[in-house]
C-alpha cells in the first residue's frame, strides 16, 4: 500500500480548486472574521481577504496557469497587489513561497504539497518574524504544517492526511483564545488580547478546510 | 451610519477624484490611487513618499506639494497600500536623487513598504532610504509587542524632512533629518467615541458616554486604559505628563507643540486643548517655540485629540519655517 500513497498526486486542477473553495469560504466567514479582527485588531481582516481572493479567482478565470507553480504564485501575486495590510505580505508570501517550492510541474506529489506548504510556513516566519505562541497565523499554519509531514510519513493517503492538518489547524486556531499577542496591532492591547480567537489563525484553518475540500479523491 | 458617501466601497475612489477636482497642481494616479506632485519628477531633488491606510486625512494626501512630500498613496481605509502603489510613486518621484519612504510603524505598513522598496530597487535600481516613524508613548516599547506606533510625528516630520529636500540636501542628509525628527518627537492620544469604518457599518469599538479611552492610535484600536472622561485640564495632563518623562523633555527645552484632533473634535475644544498643554509646558519650563492646531492625522469621525511634543534646535526650527504650499498646510509663500 506504500508504494500507492508514494505515487499519490494531484493535478493543477485541484490545486484550482482549493484556491476557489478557499475564497468562498473566505467570502461565508468575511463578517465574522472582521468581527474576530475588530476585537484586538481593526476590523478589516474579513473584508481585506475577501476582496484579495475574489481578486484570485479572478485571476484564475481570466486565464489558468499551466503549472502548479505558476498558478499558486499567481495567487500570492494577486494577494500582495490586493489585500494591503499585514494579511497581503503574510498570505501573500505563504502562496508565493508555496509556487516556488512546487515550480512548473503539472502534477504534484503528496510529498512535494507538504514540502510547500513547509516553504510557505518559511516565508511566512521570514516576513512577519512571529514564533510559535504570539498569536498569529503561524500558531495554526506550524501545527497543520508538522500534522501533514507526519500523516504522510506515516502512509496516510493524502485526503486523510490533509484532515489531519485542518484538525490541527483548528486546534491551533483555537489555541490562540487565551494567548497574550505579541506581533501586529493586537500586540498593542498587552493583557487585553487575551480571550480573543486570532483573525489571521481563524483564515488559516479556512485554507485547510478548503484543502480537505477539494483533495477529495 | 450617517456619513457623506455614495457607497462605502468606493469612498476612497470617490475622495481621490474631488483632491484631483479641488487641487489643480496636484496629479492623482486613480488606478495606484497616488496623489502626485504636478511638477514630479523634480530633478536632483530627493523624492519623498509616505502612504498609508486612508482614514487619517489630511495625512497622507493633503501633504503633497512644495516643502514636503512629492507623492502619497492611499490604502482602503486603515489599511496599508500594497506594494505595487509604493513602486509606482517611487517611480513617479525618483528625478536621481533617491526617494525617501515615510513609514508609521504599522505591522502592514513596514511590510507593504519593505516589498516595495525591494521591487523598485530591483525594477529600476532606484535608492530607497527609509525612516519608520514610531512616537506614540502609550505602547510600550518591547521585542514583545511591533513596537510603538507612528502617529502625530509623522506630520511634523514630513514638513522638516521635505524642507530639507526642498534645499537640495542628498538622500542621506533627508533620511538624518528625518530620524531626527522621530527621536526627538513623542505623542499620546485620548479617544472620546470610536470611529466608524464606512465598510463596517457601525462603530468599532463601544464607548460609554462617561468613559473615554487613553492611548488610542489611529485606527480605533482599543487604547492602554478606559477611564472616566475628565475635564480638558486633565486630560492635558493624562497624555502631557508620559510624553515629558519619556525622551525626557527638561526645563530650558524648545519644543514645537502640536495638539491634534482624531476628526471628530471641532477647533473651539482643540484650543481649549492647547491652553491646557501650554499651562503644564510653562509648568515644567519647556518653551512653545512653534504650534501647531487642527485635525492633521486623523481616525475618520472620532472625536478625542493627540499631542506631540517635538524638541527642536535652530536646524529643525529653520526648516520648520521654510515655505510650504499643500492642501492642508501652507505659509511662508
Amino acid at each position: 500500500m506504500g508504494h500507492l500513497i508514494l505515487s499519490e498526486s494531484v493535478t493543477t486542477a485541484v490545486l484550482d480548486r482549493w484556491v476557489r473553495s478557499f475564497a468562498a469560504l473566505v467570502a461565508d466567514n468575511k463578517d465574522h472574521l472582521t468581527e474576530l479582527d475588530a476585537a484586538i485588531g481593526d476590523a478589516d481582516h474579513g473584508s481585506n481577504m475577501d476582496r484579495g481572493m475574489t481578486a484570485a479567482v479572478a485571476a484564475l478565470d481570466e486565464a489558468r496557469p499551466a503549472s502548479a507553480g505558476a498558478l499558486l504564485s499567481k495567487v500570492g501575486m494577486t494577494l500582495v497587489s490586493t489585500v494591503g495590510g499585514a494579511s497581503g505580505p503574510l498570505f501573500g508570501t505563504l502562496f508565493l513561497r508555496m509556487g516556488s517550492s512546487l515550480g512548473d510541474t503539472g502534477t504534484v506529489a503528496a510529498t512535494d504539497l507538504a514540502a510547500a506548504l513547509r516553504a510557505g510556513l518559511g516565508g511566512v516566519v521570514d516576513r512577519g518574524k512571529a514564533s510559535a505562541g504570539d498569536k498569529t497565523m503561524y500558531d495554526a499554519l506550524a501545527p497543520a504544517v508538522d500534522a501533514l509531514d507526519e500523516a504522510l510519513a506515516a502512509d496516510v493517503p493524502l485526503a486523510a492526511a490533509l484532515d489531519a492538518a485542518r484538525v490541527a489547524a483548528e486546534a491551533g486556531r483555537d489555541a490562540t483564545t487565551p494567548m497574550l499577542a505579541r506581533k501586529g496591532r493586537a500586540s498593542y492591547l498587552g493583557e487585553r488580547s487575551v480571550g480573543h480567537q486570532d483573525p489571521g489563525a481563524t483564515t488559516v484553518a479556512l485554507l485547510l478546510e478548503a484543502a480537505t475540500r477539494a483533495f477529495q479523491p | 451610519m450617517k456619513k457623506l458617501i455614495n457607497d462605502p466601497n468606493d469612498v476612497v475612489a470617490d475622495a481621490l477624484l474631488g483632491i484631483e477636482a479641488a487641487h489643480p497642481d496636484l496629479r492623482v494616479d486613480h488606478h495606484h490611487k497616488i496623489i502626485y506632485r504636478g511638477d514630479s519628477p523634480k530633478k536632483d531633488k530627493v523624492g519623498i513618499i509616505s502612504g498609508g491606510g486612508s482614514g487619517h486625512e489630511p495625512l497622507h494626501g493633503g501633504f503633497v506639494g512644495l516643502g514636503m512630500l512629492d507623492a502619497a498613496c492611499a490604502g482602503e481605509i486603515f489599511t496599508s497600500p500594497v506594494p505595487d502603489q509604493m513602486q509606482a510613486a517611487t517611480k513617479l518621484v525618483d528625478g536621481g536623487a533617491g526617494v525617501l519612504h515615510v513609514v508609521k510603524n504599522y505591522t502592514g505598513d513596514v511590510m507593504n513598504f519593505e516589498m516595495a522598496a525591494e521591487l523598485a530597487a530591483a525594477e529600476t535600481g532606484a535608492r530607497v532610504v527609509s525612516v519608520v516613524t514610531d512616537d506614540d508613548v502609550a505602547v510600550q516599547d518591547s521585542t514583545w509587542t511591533a513596537g510603538r506606533r507612528g502617529v502625530g510625528v509623522t506630520v511634523l516630520l514630513e514638513k522638516i524632512a521635505g524642507a530639507a529636500a526642498e534645499q537640495g540636501r542628498d538622500l542621506d542628509q533627508v533620511a538624518d533629518v528625518a530620524r531626527k525628527v522621530n527621536a526627538n518627537g513623542r505623542s499620546m492620544g485620548v479617544a472620546l467615541t470610536s470611529c466608524t469604518v464606512p465598510a463596517a457599518g457601525k462603530p468599532t469599538f463601544e464607548l460609554g458616554e462617561t468613559e473615554m479611552e487613553l492611548g488610542v492610535g489611529i485606527h480605533g484600536e482599543p487604547g492602554r486604559e478606559r477611564l472616566p472622561l475628565a475635564s480638558a485640564s486633565e486630560i492635558a495632563e493624562l497624555l502631557v505628563e508620559p510624553i515629558l518623562s519619556d525622551l525626557p523633555f527638561t526645563k530650558g527645552d524648545p519644543v514645537i507643540a502640536f495638539v491634534n484632533g482624531l476628526g471628530g473634535t471641532p477647533l473651539i475644544e482643540l484650543y481649549v486643548m492647547f491652553n491646557e498643554v501650554n499651562k503644564i509646558l510653562s509648568g515644567h519650563g519647556v518653551t512653545v517655540a512653534r504650534s501647531l492646531v487642527g485635525s492633521y492625522i486623523t481616525s475618520l469621525d472620532m472625536a478625542g485629540a493627540s499631542v506631540t511634543l517635538l524638541k527642536v534646535d535652530d536646524e529643525l526650527l529653520s526648516l520648520w519655517d521654510a515655505p510650504v504650499n499643500t492642501a492642508a498646510l501652507r505659509w511662508g509663500i
